[in-house]
């Protein structure tokens, strides 16, 4: 029982960082229609600049992670409004290409800088040890971790489902066309929801660096994953996603921890399972 | 008179939205019937039901006397049926020839061959050709389908639908937008089908159509109006009051 | 019929041309002047069947695919293992790579290729790696981790030892290259070819003029996952060991690359590609590991930006540009 419950918290937490890190993806692929390649590295990014802010420079973790967030998310308007826009009526192929191109720069660029070692965490010492919730102790951090991403998740969803924006967003996923002749700037909605996206991204590579290690294999490495959770979810789902990452984050962490030599085999045969029986994924549109 | 194309009971919708409601519709053998309704009735959406590319929600489909209710396209064509596209569905990259050879070696049950090359059967090439002759494309056999002007794609999308040898054909508003020299030819062409082929015709044109159909069905939000004769369906009050105020062109 | 008619075009544009013979002009020369080249050589050639064989799915039919690596490490396990358990003769050990992956390519064609975009690249990505971690555990037979060795190969045809230098394994990759381009070649002037691009031209049509679609897509992809297998029995056979790579998506990703660089659904794009990428990756990668990833990547932004068509379609634009010779 007791072996369950860790599990259970390890695959949340895992799960947790999965769909933080690929929410944005599945926006963007909705939205745009655009197979992104390079989602992981805006993930890997927010690592390296989360890490390297506290260890180098001493910033306080909390400041470190916002400036990689919002740093994270400038950057990729810039990357959105020169390269990718103009690739957006482009074939699924060359988006493939283009943008695992942008990987692989991005990997070697790191790999330059910072080597190729995953690059070390200290946790601050406020997070770090066990934490008492009443029946059981858990580990700080992975708490911390799960309530902070169910906080951010919790305002995800009640931005898109409240606000205007949010509201613009859903109806230009649904249909594009329709979107734009009722007069929403499409072109805009796209800048803001890829830079949310890779905010969110580059948030949960800084909080997920204990579970993601950053190191540059990252952007690569990492990539099936985020891609699972978009595909079972559903493209341009926001909840879609985050019953992809839960299944297969706990299903994964469970199957690691009860039948190792099987292990590695439970999440693909789990993603090929799911996909086939909803290929257009649980909560997307066939 | 035979009928060789009927549907019973035949509904489709998309969740909420009911796009086609209960349609009873038969085609006799060597018709030439009408499909006429407002923009939005849901005709390209018949058509789509009758060819395949959509599965209905309910009712059945039955070609020749044959229930192809749950038969793909590809099944359908094998069974007789033709159709064009409202929106030209072509090879864009390859030459207009090809376009309408790969129609005639499907036809021609080659469409498969591995190992003998696309000259072992030059008749079924030569097929194409006729056709692009009858339709007076030939000159621009070779040239690739987006290099022509709308016009002349639409006459392309034509050959390939006659390539089939269809003996019922569908078609969804051939001559819209064409400019008046191919609009001829098509209806022309139109005009000279074999007798025995039963031709449906979704058109907007109220000229073309009355000069052409012996039979009209009237479709309006999904569910068939009235069908009757052209003077039956011109001396309609429902009929008139649907298209009040709507100019034809 | 005039030699002139759009039908005799038609037709004659799928005739042998000389400048074709030219990838096997070029191959034999190499067998006598780059005598000290001649694994590389190898390598070379058993990446351009490779090439091809995504070509048929990728360029011809269009599939959308990363999992190509899954029958060419399929092909290169089934020739080690039969190699290793039951006979170093190799013209067999290609056949048996080829039916090991030809039965992967039709179990896993059968249920995926009826999906399409993300969702078909996912499942191509997932079989792939599904392969991967079975190889990996399945010790006993692959080796693991380690990979299989000792794989001890025939002579071919019993007369041709694989010798030091790599004279024979060059002639016996030429011959299998040679081989299957004729086949490649003839698939793909045929209807069948042609229907190929119909359907990745435009599907609807496509199934509006009676092409049993799926079928047709099957039939491909099991054809070109024999192939990738042969590819991979090569490998193994020239080199004598099967390691995990093979198997990897940096394997899948690399073909992409390769036949994207030399230009897509045009055959030798397939050559062109896998020999430009092989010989700069010989040259340059062993300098700096870290910035040939870098340049790789430059290069596939600057492909899909400015030359979709990769050499190929660059030499088109500029034969265009030629004036006329008539």
């Amino acid at each position: 029982m007791d072996a369950i419950i860790s599990i259970l918290f390890l695959g949340l937490a895992y799960a947790m960082i999965l769909y933080l890190i690929s929410v944005g993806l599945s926006v963007t692929m909705g939205l745009m229609g655009f197979v992104n390649l390079a989602h992981g590295v805006f993930a890997m990014a927010g690592g390296y600049i989360t890490v390297t802010l506290m260890n180098r420079y001493g910033v306080s973790f909390g400041m470190a992670l916002l400036v990689a967030c919002v740093g994270v998310a400038l950057l990729s308007i810039v990357l959105e409004r020169s390269l990718y826009a103009r690739l957006y009526g482009a074939g699924e192929l060359e988006q493939v290409l283009f943008t695992i191109g942008l990987v692989f720069m991005a990997v070697a660029v790191v790999r330059k800088i910072w080597g190729p070692l995953p690059q070390p965490i200290a946790v601050p010492a406020l997070l770090s040890g066990q934490i008492n919730l009443g029946f059981r102790s858990f580990p700080t951090y992975r708490t911390f971790l799960i309530a902070v991403s169910l906080a951010l998740t919790l305002a995800l969803w009640l931005g898109i489902e409240r606000t205007k924006f949010g509201a613009r967003l859903r109806a230009a996923v649904d249909n594009r066309r329709m979107a734009e002749s009722l007069g929403i700037n499409t072109g805009q909605l796209f800048t803001l929801s890829f830079a949310l996206g890779s905010g969110l991204a580059a948030l949960g590579g800084g909080l997920g660096a204990d579970i993601l290690a950053i190191d540059p294999g990252y952007a690569m490495e990492y990539l099936v994953y985020f891609l699972m959770v978009v595909a079972v979810g559903g493209l341009g789902s926001i909840r879609g996603p985050f019953v992809a990452a839960l299944l297969l984050g706990i299903g994964d962490t469970a199957c690691k921890y009860l039948v190792p030599q099987l292990g590695a085999f439970f999440i693909y045969l789990a993603m090929i399972a799911l996909l086939l029986w909803r290929p257009a994924g649980l909560f997307g549109r066939a | 008179m035979t009928i060789v194309l009927e549907t019973i009971g035949l509904a489709k919708q998309f969740g909420a939205l009911r796009v086609a409601h209960d349609i009873d519709f038969r085609l006799e053998a060597g018709a030439r019937h009408a499909l006429i309704g407002p923009n939005g009735a849901g005709k390209t959406t018949f058509v789509n039901l009758l060819s395949g590319r959509l599965a209905p929600s309910a009712g059945r489909i039955l070609l020749n006397g044959t229930d192809v209710t749950g038969l793909p396209q590809a099944e359908r064509v094998k069974r007789g049926l033709g159709r064009t596209f409202q929106i030209n569905a072509l090879f864009k990259g390859l030459p207009v020839l090809e376009n309408v050879a790969l129609a005639t070696a499907e036809h021609a049950g080659f469409g498969g061959e591995m190992f003998r090359g696309i000259g072992a059967r030059r008749d079924t090439i030569e097929q194409a050709f006729g056709l692009l002759e009858l339709l007076g494309i030939a000159d621009v056999a070779m040239r690739p389908v987006k290099e022509l002007p709308y016009g002349q794609q639409r006459l392309v999308e034509i050959a390939i639908a006659l390539a089939l040898q269809p003996s019922v054909l569908l078609l969804d508003e051939p001559a819209a937008g064409v400019p008046s020299a191919e609009n001829r030819i098509i209806l022309d062409v139109i005009a000279q089908l074999p007798e025995a082929v039963a031709v449906l015709i979704i058109e907007h044109d109220m000229e073309l159509v009355f000069r052409f159909a012996e039979r009209i069905t009237v479709l309006v939000q999904g569910a068939v109006l009235v069908e009757g004769t052209p003077a039956e369906i011109a001396a309609d009050a429902r009929v008139r009051e649907v298209y009040l105020g709507e100019r034809h062109s | 019929m005039a030699v002139d008619s759009p039908v005799a075009q038609l037709i004659h544009a799928h005739r042998l041309r000389p400048i074709e013979l030219l990838p096997w002009v070029i191959g034999a020369a190499g067998y006598f002047l780059a005598s000290g080249y001649l694994p590389l050589g190898s390598q070379i050639m058993i990446m351009i069947l490779f090439a091809l064989s995504l070509d048929l799915v990728l360029g011809y039919a269009g599939i959308v695919t990363l999992g190509q690596a899954a029958f060419f490490g399929v092909g290169a396990y089934a020739a080690g293992i039969y190699a290793v358990h039951v006979s170093g003769e190799p013209i067999s050990g290609l056949l048996v790579g080829a039916a090991a992956a030809a039965i992967v390519g039709v179990v896993s064609g059968a249920i995926i290729l009826r999906t399409g975009g993300l969702t078909l690249l996912m499942l191509t990505l997932a079989i792939t790696s599904l392969l991967e971690a079975a190889a990996n555990d399945a010790t006993a037979l692959t080796g693991g981790n380690d990979g299989l060795q000792g794989v001890a190969i025939n002579p071919v045809l019993g007369l041709f030892d694989f010798d030091l230098y790599g004279r024979t394994a060059y002639l016996y990759c030429l011959a299998v290259l040679f081989f299957a381009w004729l086949f490649v070649r003839r698939l793909v002037h045929s209807p069948f070819g042609r229907s190929l691009v119909g359907i990745r031209e435009n599907v609807v049509r496509m199934h509006a003029i009676g092409t049993p679609v799926r079928r047709r897509l099957l039939t491909a992809y099991t054809i070109s996952a024999a192939l990738a297998g042969i590819a991979g029995a090569l490998l193994t056979q020239t080199t004598q060991f099967v390691g995990l790579t093979v198997l990897s998506f940096e394997r899948s990703g690399e073909i992409v690359i390769m036949l994207v660089l030399g230009g897509t659904g045009r055959i030798y794009g397939a050559f062109i590609g896998a020999a430009i990428y092989m010989i700069a990756q010989d040259q340059l990668a062993e300098a700096d590991p870290i910035f040939w990833d870098f340049w790789i990547g430059l290069l596939l932004v600057l492909i899909v930006l400015f030359a979709r068509g990769g050499v190929l379609g660059l030499t088109d634009r500029l034969f265009l540009m030629m004036p006329r010779r008539r």
